[in-house]
């Protein structure tokens, strides 16, 4: 049967980088001599993704890694968050994920969301930008955050954490 | 026992059927509606619909109290639901239909009541390994409030529940036996026959779990020989906020009430209050009225159907839909055993089951992803999540065909 035409928020939802990182996810392991680490759940689904960091004395984020099993946006945006993250103060973490967050639900463009955090941020913003294709499906919000809440929980000393909250 | 529909040998005019439910007419994101989820909530026929609005427009009152021409009305009205019910079911006495807000309701309910009650300590309670967790989590808190043990029977990889290994997990302290009618997710149906027989050997009582069962099986409760039968009214295209608790009388009456109010009471004193007897002792409060007369409703239309030919159409669409799901590359049926209903569990290698159904959902196909609230099933089968198509009466082969289409352009967006 030949399947009809996509649809043009199907192809920015699941654009290539997306795939690719939703497939071959980068720092797909735990941090080794991590200082934390956090479960997010999104209880609507099951997905559970366990995300772990070592800070460093100094307040630098060393290394940041994650495990678990989701969808391809939940994959793609932890997998993009741990490339984004690596190398920046724990600091940071809050600044960036407030810019995805409101990438995520069509509140700001890119350009706002390159004013929200530090300079060198900038080309992040542009690839963690693709996920912003959830806009249009505001149930899959959360699944682009889940691995964002993870990290906050596990930067602030949590084990646990839901999307339900 | 459990009687087979007989086959009907009656064409089933789905066309006509389909014309009955308003919704199938509309279109999603531009796409001819194609609904594949009735196993999470069925769609409404105007019968039901119009029932609902000719309450609320001609016959509202409250019930049991005035004394007033309108009140006595929508008592009737209410009282006559309770009547479909019984006589949908075979129960056999009025007394034993307990109208709640819904399945759930109704096994807490028993939890609540006859659990807290006649549970202690060291008893057992047995449950299978493919309960939703509305039939899993009411037991856990009557493990932790009395001491009892929760016993899981095991379930065989194609989603068939094989008795021998069930009749391992009952013995002498087994209490009760809670199990559904029909899995959810797999949509096996449980031989309950037989574990009516093991949980009487031993003085346990069954419960049923009759959320899909009720939609795809004939259900006598009295040739079921369970003790307790519980469905939600929306799975049986009727309203959401009513359900059902069916439960033998004596059981009823022995057990203390649920909730206190208004409606259950015979007398009260600031010193003592006695009961009403059942149903009405489990009735506290306003119930809800119009939703009981709108189950009521969708009943009365399902009698209109010839549900032989309905229970036939549904397996044809079942049968279609697994041969044509399995022609599928990287597509694997999770829930194949022998005479399943028409619930249809799938993963598709490399595709997360929400991202599936996220593109599905594009081409107007909805259906359900994730754990289906059946975690521990997952966990057995080995998947966080599948994607379901569950099939009603309203449902073609046409709308398989759409579902297939929707898949293979879904393989397209995301391998």
């Amino acid at each position: 049967m030949k399947a009809a035409p996509l649809t043009d928020d199907l192809r920015t939802l699941y654009q290539e980088v997306i795939l690719d990182h939703g497939k071959s996810p980068r720092n797909f392991r735990v941090v080794e001599h991590h200082t934390c680490k956090a479960q997010g759940n999104n209880p609507m689904c099951g997905d559970k993704v366990t995300v772990s960091a070592r800070v460093s004395p100094t307040g630098v984020l060393e290394d940041v890694a994650f495990e678990g099993k989701g969808c391809a946006i939940s994959i793609a945006s932890a997998s993009m968050m741990s490339e984004a993250l690596s190398g920046q103060p724990a600091t940071a973490a809050h600044k960036l994920f407030e810019a995805v967050h409101d990438l995520c639900t069509g509140k700001i463009d890119t350009d706002q969301a390159k004013a929200i955090v530090a300079p060198d941020l900038g080309d992040s913003i542009d690839k963690l930008a693709s996920l912003s294709g959830v806009r249009q499906f505001p149930v899959r919000v959360k699944c682009a955050t889940l691995p964002w809440h993870a990290l906050l929980s596990c930067l602030d000393g949590k084990s646990q954490t839901t999307t339900e909250k | 026992m459990n009687k087979a529909i007989p086959k009907s040998q009656l064409p089933y005019d789905v066309a006509k059927v389909r014309a009955d439910f308003p919704i199938l007419a509309r279109e999603v994101h531009g796409k001819k509606l194609v609904y594949l989820d009735s196993a999470a909530s069925a769609q409404k026929p105007k019968q039901v619909i119009d029932a609902i609005t000719r309450a609320y427009s001609h016959e509202y009152a409250n019930v049991h109290r005035g004394a007033y021409y309108l009140s006595e009305t929508a008592t009737a009205a209410y009282e006559a639901a309770r009547e479909k019910v019984r006589k949908f079911i075979n129960a056999a006495s009025l007394k034993e239909v307990v109208f709640t807000k819904g399945a759930t309701e109704a096994i807490n309910l028993v939890a609540a009541t006859w659990g807290r009650t006649f549970i202690k300590a060291g008893d057992e309670v047995v449950i299978t390994a493919v309960e939703h967790h509305s039939n899993i989590v009411p037991w856990q808190l009557l493990r932790d409030a009395t001491g009892c043990v929760l016993r899981i029977a095991p379930v065989a990889l194609d989603g068939s529940i094989d008795i021998s290994e069930f009749a391992k997990v009952i013995g002498p302290k087994t209490k009760l036996v809670a199990v559904a009618h029909v899995s959810n997710v797999l949509g096996t149906v449980l031989p309950v026959q037989e574990i009516a027989e093991l949980a009487h050997a031993v003085g346990a009582k069954l419960l049923l779990d009759g959320c899909q069962g009720i939609v795809h099986e004939h259900v006598d409760v009295q040739d079921l020989d369970c003790d307790f039968y519980v469905f939600s009214g929306h799975k049986l295209y009727g309203p959401t906020g009513i359900g059902i608790l069916w439960a033998r009388l004596e059981l009823l009456e022995a057990m203390p009430p649920y909730q206190g109010g208004g409606d259950m009471i015979d007398s009260v004193t600031f010193a003592k209050t006695t009961w009403a007897p059942p149903p009405a002792k489990f009735e506290a409060g306003t119930p809800p009225i119009v939703q009981a007369i709108g189950l009521g409703a969708a009943i009365d239309y399902l009698n209109t159907l010839d549900r032989a030919a309905v229970a036939a159409h549904e397996s044809a669409l079942l049968r279609y839909a697994m041969t044509s799901l399995a022609q599928v590359p990287g597509i694997r049926l999770i829930g194949t055993a022998p005479g399943k209903a028409a619930v249809q569990s799938f993963v598709m290698e490399g595709a997360h089951p929400h991202d599936l159904a996220t593109v599905l959902d594009r081409s107007g196909v909805c259906v359900r992803a994730g754990h289906h609230c059946a975690q521990p099933l997952m966990e057995i089968l080995g998947v966080t999540a599948t994607t379901r198509a569950s099939f009603a009466l309203y449902n073609t082969m046409d709308e398989v065909d759409a579902l297939i289409a929707a898949l293979r352009k879904a393989q397209e967006v995301l391998l």
